[in-house]
């Protein structure tokens, strides 16, 4: 096999293996390595589409904001020792035979399609073109989404602030 | 025509006073209520006899047309209007110059009859709303606005009756009397409707025109074999028959007598009882061209109900109630009257006898109930046995009484001689059989009549408990004036004025009849002083030799009863009784299923709200996969 | 694009991803452990986005933003449930997702 197809296989079997432990280990910590793992093949994917700013942003975001605070999370509300609970037979047949059969339904539909990859050349994608776009205002540009984006982030970061504040007089976890 | 606008103020009056004194009751004396009431009606009467002036007199014209004073379109349908107005044609003029008449009598007797009761301005409010309502009904241009004052007049009949509204036996007989009023109404209404569907119009002209479509163009339909226009007069007539008290609907007059006299004396003696035999003479063109089979059963019912009446006023020992049966009687004679009559110059002299015994009637029939209430006012009951000699204590009363019975036994030259001889010969010339029936009825109203005035003013007088006395003048005067009017009112040449068509004709005594009318009522009066001017036992004993027929008599043929019977075992059991089952239990229960249903369902699937946050999630997987299979392999397949 | 690769097996293997992310969604009760698993979803969804927009129109770059916007908006929405999720600690002590059921009839 090619090149190409051996990178993809690899990739794949990693993304698909890690998520399955990921989803169903009963601790918490390795659970969150394991979709460490998993952020990482996603990453690499888009490298080897070449989409070198999106792999860039993958890596910063994802796994240096989002992941940290999982762990963060995790080790402020269980102990490491913690075993999750066994999830009942009943419930894990229910729910994979709603998976699979979800699954079947998406994957029928997807292989009638007849999907031929287009031949054009590939557009640039370094970070001017994307600098550009983001602030153009023109067809196809995105200054819309990009300040609604930045007022999310606000309300965000407001709102979890809110949340996350130790209200005035109560209990704290040390007690 | 602007010469009669001011026509609308002589019903129009009435109806403020009826607001006026029913607004201001409680705030003002009472007595003031009495006067502003009296003068109005007094107001009412002037302008009535100036219209009957103006219009007999001053406009005549030969025939008499119908003018319509003022007409406005009221009610907008496709096909029909229902105007508003007023109708002035001979019939109309008169009833208007009657009914005012007795009304300002009757307001004047009323401030010294009722003077003192707890309820003085109620019931000159409610007198004032009766006068209103019955002037409204005789002046209607159309069927639609009729009906309506038709409605009125059972309401006020209604609140009148029920004056003495704590006694349970006055509340029975005001129920009574618009239940059965209301039940013959229906018939009216549903001719109406059949009527005027088919002649397309509900105004009294266009229907009654002769050479209108009603009469000409005889109708195709036909129910049962019967034309539909003889249905729909019948039904029509049904209403009036329910309002005038003939049989099988009499059955209210004697009850309603629970009313206050002044109240008897002019609804049920001389305006409302009678707005059945006006409504047939209203719509008489149609009745006599159109569908002489419904004439032919207005003339039958009047008979037979004149006679039945007759029959049962001779065993009577209410005195009110004696009178009560004599109008029903009387009634009878005007309907029959009107049966056999046809139509147009002397054809037509039935209707004008009619209408002319409407006008005597009227005088004297107030009169005697005025007379009545003059009695019970000084005696304080009014069970004849209990009273006598009478004469002797209220000279005036016994005269005008006097009066009053010598007209309604048709002796000369008192009004009601000249009337009911006039009836006499339409029946003498159309049919023997009912001739001879009113003949025997001619008998027997001056018997009972003279019964009564012989047992009240003659006879031995009983113990008194205190020596009655005339009544005071504001009581008299109004007796006094009716009899003028009872003793004179048989000089007008009625049928110079009043007649089918509107041209007059020359109407005379037929002398063969009258004095074999006169000849039975001395008859009459002399079997009555004969068994009652002494106090002898002869009546008992007669009465009692005819056993049951008198007891059937006396208790009014039962008909009473076996209404009872029929409403209560027949109609509450088979018919009422399921219904009201069916209603509750299964209508309602139908309610009740669906609240209770929907709480036990809602209980049920309460579930679905458990807060738990997988189940929430599963379902709406489960939904959109649901939705994308049945859109992809489904709809779009 | 990646040689001798079609759309259709990336697109297969996002599927999968993405469905396994349901499983682990709707079996999980730790609320730790079902933020991941939305997180898994995410990326399968982003990685669909990408390859179409790489194999089916190489000079637009609507799929790569969306990506990026979705990246963003994963960030936002992480760190909000994060909060709550140290909310809901300090009051019941658990972050089980069955103690949590107030809303309940």
């Amino acid at each position: 096999m090619s090149a190409g197809e051996f990178t993809f296989y690899l990739l794949s079997a990693v993304i698909l293996i890690f998520s399955v432990m990921a989803v169903s280990s009963r601790k918490l910590l390795r659970a969150a390595i394991y979709l460490l793992f998993v952020l990482v093949s996603v990453a690499v994917f888009y490298l080897i589409l070449d989409y070198l700013f999106l792999a860039a942003v993958q890596v910063v975001v994802y796994m240096g904001g989002i992941l940290v605070l999982i762990i963060f999370s995790i080790l402020l509300t269980s102990h490491l020792a913690e075993r999750l609970p066994v999830v009942p037979t009943w419930t894990v047949i229910v729910t994979s035979i709603t998976t699979i059969i979800g699954a079947g339904v998406v994957l029928s539909i997807l292989y009638e399609q007849k999907l031929i990859a287009s031949l054009g050349k590939a557009g640039t994608y370094d970070v001017e073109t994307i600098g550009k776009s983001l602030l153009s205002y023109e067809k196809l540009g995105y200054v819309l989404p990009f300040e609604v984006i930045s007022i999310l982030l606000l309300a965000a970061l407001v709102a979890a602030i809110v949340i996350a504040k130790k209200p005035k007089g109560s209990k704290s976890i040390e007690q | 025509m602007n010469a009669y606008d001011y026509t609308l103020w002589i019903f129009v009056l009435p109806f403020l006073s009826f607001v006026i004194t029913g607004l201001l009751k409680g705030r003002i004396k009472a007595s003031l209520t009495g006067l502003i009431a009296t003068s109005v009606i007094g107001i009412s009467t002037v302008l009535s006899y100036l219209t009957a002036y103006k219009y007999f007199i001053v406009n005549k014209s030969t025939p008499y047309v119908a003018v319509e004073a003022m007409s406005t379109t009221w009610l907008r349908f496709s096909q029909m209007d229902v105007d508003f107005g007023i109708l002035l044609d001979p019939i109309s003029v008169m009833m208007l110059v009657v009914i005012t008449t007795v009304s300002f009598m009757v307001h004047i007797y009323s401030t010294g009859y009722m003077k003192g009761d707890p309820g003085y301005s109620r019931y000159f409010s409610f007198l004032s709303l009766f006068s209103f309502s019955m002037l409204g009904l005789v002046i209607s241009t159309n069927l639609i606005q009729m009906y309506i004052f038709w409605e009125l007049v059972g309401v006020s009949s209604f609140l009148l009756i029920g004056y003495y509204y704590q006694k349970p036996s006055a509340v029975a007989a005001a129920k009574k009397a618009f239940i059965v009023t209301r039940f013959a109404d229906f018939g009216f209404l549903v001719g109406i409707l059949i009527l005027s569907n088919y002649a397309g119009t509900f105004n009294f002209i266009d229907l009654t025109d002769p050479n209108g479509i009603l009469i000409t163009q005889p109708i195709g339909a036909s129910f049962m074999g019967i034309s539909v226009l003889v249905w729909a007069l019948i039904l029509i007539f049904m209403g009036g028959a329910g309002k005038s008290a003939m049989f099988p609907f009499h059955i209210w007059l004697p009850d309603a007598m629970e009313g206050p006299t002044p109240v008897s004396a002019l609804i049920h003696a001389a305006t409302m009882v009678v707005a059945g035999v006006y409504l047939v003479a209203r719509m008489f063109p149609v009745f006599s061209l159109g569908a002489p089979e419904a004439l032919g059963v207005v003339a039958f019912i009047g008979a037979f109900t004149s006679l039945f009446a007759a029959i049962i006023a001779t065993t009577q020992r209410d005195i009110k109630k004696i009178l009560a049966y004599s109008t029903i009687s009387q009634i009878g004679y005007m309907m029959l009257a009107l049966g056999v009559s046809g139509y147009g110059g002397e054809q037509g002299l039935g209707f004008t006898a009619s209408m002319f015994h409407l006008f005597t009637h009227a005088f004297f029939k107030a009169l005697l109930f005025l007379g009545a209430g003059s009695i019970i006012h000084a005696v304080h009951t009014n069970y004849m046995d209990e009273m006598g000699g009478l004469r002797k204590h209220m000279p005036a009363t016994h005269i005008t009484f006097l009066i009053a019975c010598l007209a309604i036994s048709g002796i000369p030259p008192l009004a009601g001689f000249f009337s009911k001889d006039e009836i006499l010969v339409a029946a003498y010339q159309s049919n023997m059989t009912y001739f001879l029936v009113e003949y025997l009825v001619a008998g027997l109203t001056s018997f009972y009549m003279f019964r009564l005035y012989f047992r009240v003013f003659w006879n031995k007088e009983p113990a008194y408990k205190h020596t009655p006395h005339e009544s005071p003048n504001s009581m008299v005067i109004p007796m006094v004036i009716l009899s003028l009017g009872a003793a004179f009112t048989g000089f007008i040449h009625f049928s110079g004025f009043v007649t089918s068509d509107g041209a007059a004709f020359d109407s005379h005594i037929h002398w063969n009849i009258a004095i074999a009318a006169i000849a039975i009522a001395i008859i009459g009066i002399g079997v009555a002083w004969k068994l009652y001017a002494s106090s002898s036992d002869l009546s008992s004993r007669i009465s009692k030799s005819l056993g049951a027929i008198y007891t059937v008599a006396k208790d009014k043929f039962y008909i009473d009863e076996v209404y009872i019977f029929i409403t209560k075992k027949i109609i509450f059991n088979l018919v009422s009784r399921p219904i009201a089952w069916f209603d509750r239990h299964i209508v309602d229960g139908t309610m009740n299923l669906i609240g209770n249903g929907t709480v036990a369902i809602s209980y049920r699937i309460r579930k679905f709200q458990s807060g738990n946050l997988h189940q929430y999630a599963f379902m709406f997987g489960v939904g959109v996969l649901i939705a994308t299979a049945i859109y992809l392999y489904f709809i779009t397949a | 694009m990646i040689e001798d690769i079609s759309l259709t097996q990336i697109l297969t293997v996002s599927t999968l991803m993405f469905f396994i992310g349901v499983y682990g969604f709707l079996t999980r009760k730790n609320m730790i452990s079902m933020l991941i698993s939305v997180e898994i979803m995410l990326n399968a969804v982003n990685i669909n986005f990408v390859a179409v927009n790489k194999y089916l129109h190489p000079q637009a770059l609507e799929g790569h933003f969306f990506t990026l916007f979705i990246i963003a908006i994963a960030a936002a929405e992480a760190a909000v449930a994060i909060a709550i999720f140290i909310n809901l600690y300090r009051s019941i002590n658990s972050i089980d997702v069955d103690d949590v059921t107030e809303m309940k009839y």
